[in-house]
């Protein structure tokens, strides 16, 4: 007996039957993430697309397909990340008084962590990364990015990291912290069991591949651009990257240390973060926010990158201002550095650290309220095309405006002390993320659809789309804010029916519905487009009348992006090409591009055996990981021959092809 | 070579546009002895208490230099080549970052620390909620 307990825990750790979920609720969880999960597998098996998935998708070093594949991630995620709002939302609306709703409490808090950690770092960052893996390196008249192997791996490790938070539904629990698994309550006292190890090992092995994708990108920009681009010739989008990946590669370090120290803590017995052995809590919430402000600037730059090239695009003029906004990045990449306490101001700091903190607040908003006003400029007398695009961008100026003036009022201590941790806040937030961030992604992702798949995506229904997003959006969130004004605080399950909270947590909840229609017609947009693809199709390669490189290949993309590369002599070059009908005289010349590997794959399950072994204390199956990631990684340096080359005429021959089909310019 | 892929010409130059290095393995060992070194003077420094509070204090503070210096030169080569305007900027970015962080970080914690409750006076205050 006592035998077997030891063998068992040598190998299993402190995994057991007890593992599993123990109430209807959360077996449903469980049942539906393993269901979708065999329904794929047996959807592959019986397609017989497994030689396929695995040439051309799982050992691609393509950044057009890894793309593809980050987005794919990222938009399942947002399904998961939305059935767990559905979830909060219904229990917040009937959990009043004597109905104690349908969740228990901690069941509720973990999914407001699981809802808060799966929507930044797996669809925000998902769709961030996706965006700039398609379109960064066509931009600036790349056939690759810099180090091609180093970014499969960082979606590899991307990827684990995804399938270590969902395999919380499944096995264990989930942290019951808030997002941000604040001490003591994530220290091994207060959550004795393997949520807080499942948060932190996820976002661990996430973040790393986040870093490596940063500091690839940050070379991919400097190094790799066609001559003649030189700096302040780069379209936005270009810019805006290189300084949300320069806020990655400061920033995501600070993050992976936090969680190691918060690691130390749990499972070496440390005392880095708690109150007794000298550690002190408010060191974590100092360092989690230094990282997790230039965060929030990381998300929203690309998307900023993003509206700059629509509105260009649909207004048919020059973005206004380059050179302002060239300089409003860069503020705003310094300044990110320097607001981080606004997030704790009520931890008891004196009044001249508030007083500082709360002043760089304010400033951080001027160069942000610079760009915004650089957009409407450009749209000012220009010929603008309302097409879905140009809405997303213009639901961003009205909800980004609402909701960073709301966070300029939070800026100033006294009200945030009145404020913070309120439902105010969270409308605030959700405002900015929701508005900024995944407006930009949806925008972007409708306006470059084309040049990656090759037909562009039903208009009617893109509108549709944006409406219930939209109003949806501005239904769910406003009555928040009147509701923080009344004292409602986050997380908050329950509550007495005397505050009279319910009709407006009601009206939330409507608004919730509003924008689970909005991705319902996301989903029917994208199969209907599908199925009408060829009435869609675009054969010139540039749709919109674009401005940038990127449109002057054909769509969808080939292999190798330019079959010659482009001539820059200034901003917007494809269009001054295309106004002035320059023709390209350049000859084509041998490509070489990287050939697929598994092995990014390899470090990416290695990994995720890694962080599971460490989560649940199989310390086999972590040192095996480990161990794999380091022999892949010295197996793929003795490699020698990870390039292939496609000749001159092949080339030629591909291009004219290309060029026939689609009536290109 | 016909080969002109830009990622190729582009990565070239990176290489190319310094000599290449006449020993890196004895560099790789100079650094990492060195790095050793500091660290046990570190460790053993704080072992041993052989000075005051403060005078450990800008000890350590000079030993986590020195190696992080001796990193950055025998690690990551910053002397080795004729540093471009670049690297430059790269490199007084990631000074003013670390400044900000580590200055802010000591500013705001020493700020809360002076006006948190002594710990005599906390613990008197635990034990007398503790026997309600």
């Amino acid at each position: 007996m006592i035998m077997g307990t030891i063998f068992a825990s040598f190998w299993l750790g402190k995994l057991n039957l007890k593992a599993l979920p123990p109430n209807y609720i959360q077996m449903g969880g469980a049942v539906m993430i393993l269901s979708i999960l065999l329904g794929l597998l047996l959807f592959i098996t019986v397609t017989k697309k497994w030689k396929w998935l695995y040439r051309e998708w799982l050992t691609t070093q393509d950044p057009k397909k890894i793309g593809v594949m980050y987005i794919l991630v990222a938009l399942g995620m947002l399904l998961r990340g939305g059935a767990d709002v559905a979830l909060l939302r219904t229990q917040q609306s009937i959990s009043v008084g004597h109905n104690m709703g349908i969740l228990s409490a901690s069941h509720f808090q973990q999914i407001v962590s699981a809802h808060g950690t799966i929507m930044i770092f797996f669809v925000a960052m998902g769709l961030m990364f996706g965006i700039i893996n398609l379109i960064v390196p066509l931009q600036i008249g790349a056939r690759d990015v810099a180090f091609p192997f180093l970014n499969a791996t960082s979606f590899w490790l991307f990827f684990a990291g995804m399938i270590l938070v969902n395999a919380s539904l499944v096995l264990g629990d989930f942290a019951a912290t808030g997002w941000l698994a604040y001490p003591p309550l994530s220290e091994l006292r207060y959550s004795p069991t393997v949520g807080v190890d499942y948060w932190i090992w996820s976002l661990e092995i996430a973040g790393v591949g986040s870093l490596m994708a940063g500091i690839n990108f940050i070379v991919t920009i400097l190094k790799m651009r066609v001559k003649g681009m030189s700096f302040m010739k780069m379209p936005m989008f270009v810019w805006s990257v290189l300084g949300s990946m320069f806020l990655v590669a400061f920033a995501f370090p600070i993050l992976t240390v936090c969680l190691t120290l918060l690691a130390l803590d749990r499972d070496l017995g440390t005392h880095f973060f708690t109150a007794g052995g000298g550690g002190n809590m408010m060191m974590y919430v100092n360092l989690i926010w230094a990282w997790g402000h230039p965060e929030v600037y990381i998300l929203v730059l690309p998307s900023f990158g993003i509206f700059s090239e629509i509105v260009a695009t649909f207004s048919r003029k020059r973005l206004f201002g380059y050179t302002s906004m060239v300089w409003a990045i860069a503020a705003i990449v310094l300044l990110s550095f320097t607001v981080w306490l606004h997030h704790f101001f009520t931890m008891g700091a004196g009044s001249n650290v508030n007083g500082f903190f709360g002043i760089m607040t304010m400033i951080i908003a001027i160069p942000t309220g610079v760009k915004i006003f650089n957009w409407l400029f450009t749209m000012y007398r220009g010929k603008i095309k309302m097409d879905s695009p140009m809405l997303w961008f213009i639901g961003f100026v009205v909800i980004f405006t609402i909701g960073g003036m709301a966070g300029v009022l939070m800026a100033v201590p006294p009200i945030d002390f009145q404020l913070h941790n309120s439902l105010f806040l969270i409308a605030h937030f959700h405002m900015m993320i929701v508005g900024g961030v995944l407006f930009g992604d949806f925008a972007g992702i409708s306006y470059w659809f084309p040049k990656i798949f090759g037909f562009k995506l039903n208009e009617r229904l893109g509108r549709l789309v944006f409406w219930l997003w939209f109003i949806g959006f501005l239904v769910a969130f406003i009555p928040l804010y009147i509701l923080g004004f009344m004292g409602a605080t986050r997380r908050l399950d329950h509550y007495s029916a005397g505050l009279g909270w319910q009709a407006l947590f009601i009206v939330a909840a409507i608004g919730t519905v509003l924008i689970g229609l909005g991705v319902g017609v996301q989903i029917l947009q994208i199969v209907i487009s599908v199925r009408d693809r060829k009435k869609l199709r675009d054969t010139t390669g540039d749709p919109w009348d674009g401005r940038s490189l990127e449109w002057s290949t054909p769509s969808p993309v080939p292999v190798y992006s330019f079959a010659r590369l482009p001539h820059v002599t200034e901003r917007d070059a494809f269009w001054v090409a295309k106004r002035h009908k320059i023709k390209d005289k350049s000859s084509y010349e041998d490509i070489v591009l990287p050939k697929n590997t598994p092995l990014s794959m390899v470090i990416g399950i290695s990994a995720f055996a890694t962080g599971f072994g460490i989560v649940w204390h199989i310390w086999w199956l972590a040192v095996v990981g480990l161990l794999s990631v380091v022999v892949t990684i010295i197996v793929r340096s003795m490699d020698e021959d990870t390039e292939y080359t496609i000749p001159a005429s092949e080339v030629k021959k591909m291009d004219r092809q290309l060029r026939a089909e689609g009536g290109l310019r | 070579m016909n080969v002109s892929n830009n990622k190729h010409e582009h990565l070239d130059v990176l290489v190319s546009s310094h000599q290449p290095e006449p020993s890196t393995l004895k560099n790789y060992i100079i650094g990492f002895t060195s790095s050793v070194i500091l660290t046990m003077f570190a460790y053993l420094a704080v072992t041993h208490q052989f000075a005051g509070k403060w005078v450990m204090i800008i000890i350590l503070a000079i030993l986590a230099m020195t190696q992080f210096i001796i990193q950055l030169i025998y690690f990551l080569h910053i002397n080795q080549e004729f540093a471009p305007r670049l690297k430059l900027i790269v490199l007084l970015s990631m000074l003013t970052v670390v400044v900000i962080l580590v200055g802010g970080s000591i500013w705001i914690m020493n700020n809360l620390n002076g006006r948190m409750m002594d710990t005599k006076a906390m613990e008197q205050y635990m034990n007398s909620q503790n026997s309600l």
